[in-house]
C-alpha cells in the first residue's frame, strides 16, 4: 500500500481507514482492569470509613486487645506465597503445560484456603471474646473492611476451582488462557489491597 | 498489510500484557517479603521509639510494596493496552486520594470542632 502511495507521484493519497476488526476478547484485559479499578474505589470507601471510625471503641476492646500480629504475619505470608504460585501457574500456562498449570493453580488455591481459614479463626476468636461487629464503630468498620477482602478471596477461590475444571475439560484454549489471566489480575489485586489492610488496620492499629 | 493487521490483532488478544518471567516474579516476591518483614518487625519490636515516626515509615513501606506488586505481578507499565490501563490507574488513584484525604480531613475537623470539652465552655456564645 505504501508503495502505491509513493509511485502515485507528488499528490498525497488519503485512505479512509476502516475500523479493523478486533479479535474476540481483545479488550477483555482492559475491561477487567477497569472493573478492578472500580473495586479499588469500593475498598477506598471502606478504608476511609475505617480511618474515620477506627478510633471509636465505645469503651469496648481496642486493636491492642484484639490483634495478634504473629497470626497476621502468617496470614500475609500465605497471601504472598499464593501470589507467586499463581505467577508460576501463568508461566507454565505460557509453555502450554496443562498438568503443571493445574498443579500450581491447586497450590495457589490451597494457600488461599489457608489464608481464609486463619482469617475465619481470627474472626471467630474475636467474636468469642465479645468483639462483635455491633460492639463499636471500630469493630463495625473493621469487620466490613477485612470481611469484604475475605469475601473477595472466597470468590477468587470459587473462580479458581471453576477454571481448573474448565482447563481439565477443555485444556488451555484461547478462552481459558484469557480467563486465567483475568483471575491472575484479580488475585494479585487482592494482594495489593491486603498490603493496605495489614499496614493501615493491623500495624497502625497496634501503634495507637 | 492484511497479514500484518491479523498478527497485530492476534498479539492484542493476548492482552498486550506480558506475563513477565520466572526472574521478575522471583524478584517481586523477594522484594515483597522484605518490604513486609521490615514493617512487621518495626511494630513488633518497637525499634523506633516515636509512634508517629513508625507509622510514617510503615506507610512508606506499604506504598513502595504496592508499586512493587503493580510492576512485578500486575505488569503495569505505560505501554500495556496502549496506555489506557495506566490512565485508568491514575484516574483511580486521584479518586482514592480525594476519598481518603477528604474523609479523614473533614471528620478530623468535625471531631476537633464539635466535641464538647475540648473548648472552654465559658467562651461559647
Amino acid at each position: 500500500m505504501a508503495s502505491i502511495a509513493t509511485t502515485a507521484g507528488t499528490e498525497p493519497v488519503f485512505h479512509l481507514e476502516e475500523e479493523h476488526a478486533h479479535a474476540e476478547g481483545s479488550s477483555t484485559m482492559l475491561g477487567f482492569w477497569l472493573y478492578l479499578m472500580s473495586d479499588c474505589l469500593i475498598f477506598a470507601m471502606l478504608f476511609a470509613a475505617y480511618g474515620v471510625l477506627g478510633g471509636n471503641y465505645a469503651a469496648g476492646p481496642a486493636p491492642k486487645d484484639l490483634f495478634d500480629l504473629d497470626l497476621v504475619a502468617v496470614n500475609t505470608a500465605m497471601l504472598l506465597f499464593s501470589s507467586i504460585t499463581y505467577g508460576f501457574a501463568m508461566l507454565t500456562m505460557d509453555k502450554g503445560r496443562v498438568a503443571a498449570t493445574q498443579a500450581w493453580l491447586a497450590v495457589t488455591g490451597l494457600f488461599g484456603l489457608a489464608f481464609l481459614s486463619i482469617e475465619l479463626y481470627e474472626f471467630s476468636h474475636m467474636i468469642h471474646e465479645g468483639a462483635t461487629p455491633q460492639r463499636s464503630a471500630f469493630l463495625s468498620s473493621f469487620f466490613t473492611l477485612v470481611g469484604t477482602h475475605g469475601l473477595h478471596v472466597t470468590f477468587g477461590i470459587v473462580w479458581l476451582v471453576t477454571l481448573m475444571t474448565q482447563v481439565a475439560r477443555f485444556g488451555l484454549t484461547e478462552a481459558n488462557r484469557r480467563r486465567l489471566m483475568c483471575l491472575s489480575m484479580f488475585w494479585h489485586f487482592l494482594d495489593v489491597v491486603w498490603i493496605g489492610v495489614f499496614t493501615f488496620v493491623y500495624l497502625m492499629g497496634m501503634l495507637r | 498489510m492484511s497479514a500484518h493487521d491479523h498478527a497485530e490483532g492476534h498479539d492484542h488478544a493476548h492482552g498486550g500484557a506480558a506475563h513477565g518471567s520466572f526472574k521478575t516474579y522471583l524478584i517481586g516476591f523477594i522484594l515483597s517479603v522484605i518490604l513486609t518483614a521490615i514493617p512487621f518487625w518495626l511494630v513488633m519490636s518497637g525499634a523506633i521509639d516515636n509512634k508517629q515516626a513508625t507509622a510514617i515509615v510503615i506507610m512508606a513501606f506499604a506504598v513502595v510494596q504496592i508499586v512493587v506488586h503493580m510492576v512485578f505481578f500486575l505488569h503495569m507499565n505505560t505501554a500495556s493496552e496502549g496506555g489506557w490501563s495506566m490512565l485508568a490507574l491514575i484516574f483511580t488513584l486521584i479518586l482514592v486520594g480525594i476519598v481518603l484525604t477528604g474523609s479523614l480531613w473533614v471528620m478530623y475537623h468535625l471531631n476537633a470542632n464539635m466535641m464538647p470539652g475540648l473548648h472552654d465552655m465559658r467562651e461559647m456564645p
